[in-house]
């Protein structure tokens, strides 16, 4: 598979959609993450959902190549499933965590396999992780893709690279 | 040295000192990290003639290349000149390096090429220096190990009986040849690093440690180290130990069991491993691949491949990646797959490891009980028909081989 970088088959930006409206919608989902709210945060996604954090590169093959994260709606549901036992010890008990979301630029458009364009948006985090472990600084890109289902928001893509993509990182449980 | 192990080191017990002492890491670099054979990477990372890429090796920052002529050599990032690092990238191809400071340059085999403004030492040619090499680099598998020792056991009798785990894998590809080319995951942990070569085949913990993953997913494999099982844990001397789970697979006698598969879902792997092996197949894709720690930082668990490498004596890095095996495209992507979603920082399995390395680590600075206890199945072990000392698949008797080795290495 050809790995497309960020900017190829990138459409214009769709029509319907509001720079505002977008910001809104990426706080809730941090804030949704930051909070450990699992179901809330599990109902942003899409049928078509990915979830993805490369290492090693921003742009690698997830095929040919491993991944720190490279969840589809499935996994997600693992994931989720896993955690929500209250035995997933990595996030057992859970940190405690507090993000920015920033710089939000909306992007473009990106044809889907529905026929229909979803909105790319791009958006800069510094995430603040505290555990017993010790306390993490987290910052990164992050890629979204934003469709609009019976009138609501909702999330097809999220791709998370790391700054530290290429350094050994610890333990990354919680929803980054 | 020796008196103080004695006293630390028991057949059913050892003391929290050893994962916590400074001057314990200290000592273990000497007498382990550099001196006795560790993992360093696979050929398959540098497939090609002049390339490379950037590994550790205890503290050391090495640069595993391959030559003009296809050798591999394992050569320390630093200049023979001033002590600057000589190679910035991860990985590349270049049949040199270049020093940034002076310009000096170096061949990929280390030697020193040539150096600016010559005179200033007499001309060409007339400097006896070259980047630091670790002095024996061999390989089993394509599993590419250094030892800083000139001298001392090959590689094959480092790996002694783990040798035949390596081969085990080996078989499973039907070209014969295992690659590991997807990449590393680079998980950083605070724990001293024989926490975790202890727990790779500690058969006591999956059940309690990954039952959230277990019971969400329906994964078979908690029963494989439950106390019915007949998996048994094998001590292999040299401090190398495996969970032998072929027992279980065998009662089964089913091919590709072990991969959550049948073979008619992956036919064409089928076809050609028996092509390759003839009637041996049968039992090859019967018994599937090992779960193997080799003495002191290379686990095989199946489908992935660790390297523990040690940062201090509460720290340490654990590298993992898929297996791939050369000629099975229908078993690669999905081992690819379940590595990510099992292994590394976010990993639906190691991540919960981690986190009870990190525990233990904060537990062992605590003064009182000053010992872990390694007796479980002390008193039901037995030996083998190989010769080998062997437990129950929850026993602990891989941690008592690992002891038994590591003493002989620090009182050496």
């Amino acid at each position: 598979m050809a790995v497309l970088t960020a900017e190829e088959g990138l459409l214009e930006v769709p029509g319907g959609w509001d720079l505002r409206e977008v910001e809104q919608f990426l706080y809730r989902e941090a804030r949704l993450a930051d909070e450990n709210d699992y179901d809330a945060w599990e109902a942003l996604w899409t049928d078509d959902a990915l979830y993805w954090v490369p290492a090693g590169a921003a742009d690698i093959d997830p095929v040919a190549q491993v991944s720190i994260i490279y969840d589809n709606r499935n996994r997600i549901a693992t994931r989720m499933k896993q955690v929500r036992t209250g035995k997933r010890y990595a996030q057992a008990p859970p940190s405690n965590l507090r993000r920015i979301v920033g710089n939000v630029e909306l992007l473009g458009g990106r044809a889907n396999a529905a026929g229909g364009i979803d909105l790319e948006v791009g958006a800069n985090f510094l995430a603040f992780e505290s555990r017993q472990r010790g306390n993490e600084l987290w910052g990164g890109r992050t890629t979204y893709r934003l469709r609009r289902v019976d009138g609501a928001i909702r999330l097809v893509y999220k791709k998370v690279v790391l700054v530290d993509h290429d350094k050994a990182i610890p333990t990354m449980a919680f929803l980054i | 040295m020796t008196a103080v192990l004695d006293e630390l080191i028991h057949p059913d017990k050892v003391h929290g000192s050893l994962y916590t002492d400074p001057q314990i890491f200290a000592e273990e670099l000497r007498k382990i990290w550099y001196t006795t054979w560790v993992f360093v990477g696979h050929e398959s990372e540098v497939p090609q003639p002049n390339d490379y890429v950037r590994k550790r090796l205890g503290l050391q920052d090495v640069i595993m290349t391959r030559d003009a002529a296809g050798e591999v050599h394992l050569l320390l990032n630093r200049c023979a000149h001033r002590g600057n690092q000589v190679c910035d990238d991860a990985q590349g191809n270049s049949s040199s390096f270049r020093c940034p400071y002076h310009g000096w340059t170096y061949r990929n085999t280390g030697e020193l090429l040539g150096y600016p403004y010559n005179q200033g030492y007499g001309g060409k040619g007339k400097l006896e220096l070259g980047m630091g090499r670790v002095p024996r680099v061999a390989s089993y598998g394509g599993f590419v190990f250094g030892s800083f020792a000139a001298d001392g056991p090959t590689l094959v009798e480092h790996l002694g009986a783990a040798a035949g785990e390596i081969d085990r894998l080996v078989a499973l590809s039907p070209e014969s040849r295992v690659e590991l080319n997807a990449g590393w995951l680079a998980h950083k942990t605070k724990a001293n690093w024989k926490l975790l070569a202890e727990n790779e085949t500690d058969g006591y913990h999956p059940q309690f440690v990954h039952g959230s993953i277990f019971g969400v997913t329906g994964s078979p494999i908690g029963a494989l180290y439950s106390d019915n099982s007949t998996a048994v844990t094998r001590n292999l001397g040299g401090g190398h130990s495996e969970n032998d789970l072929r027992p279980e697979f065998r009662k089964f006698a089913e091919p590709m069991r072990w991969f959550g598969t049948t073979e008619d879902r992956v036919p064409e792997y089928g076809a050609a491993m028996r092509a390759l092996h003839g009637p041996d197949a049968e039992r090859i894709m019967i018994e599937g691949a090992p779960h193997v720690m080799i003495f002191p930082n290379l686990f095989i668990a199946e489908i992935q491949v660790f390297n523990i490498q040690p940062v201090s004596a509460g720290e340490c890095i654990q590298y993992s990646t898929a297996v791939q095996l050369a000629g099975a495209p229908e078993l690669n992507r999905r081992m690819i797959s379940q590595s990510i979603g099992s292994v590394g920082p976010a990993g639906m399995l190691l991540a919960d490891d981690t986190e009870m390395y990190e525990r233990n680590q904060r537990g062992v600075e605590i003064l009182d009980p000053e010992w872990l206890d390694v007796r479980r199945g002390l008193h039901r072990e037995q030996v083998d028909e190989n010769g080998f000392t062997i437990g129950t698949a929850t026993d602990e008797t891989g941690m008592r081989g690992f002891w038994a080795h590591y003493k002989t290495l620090m009182e050496a």
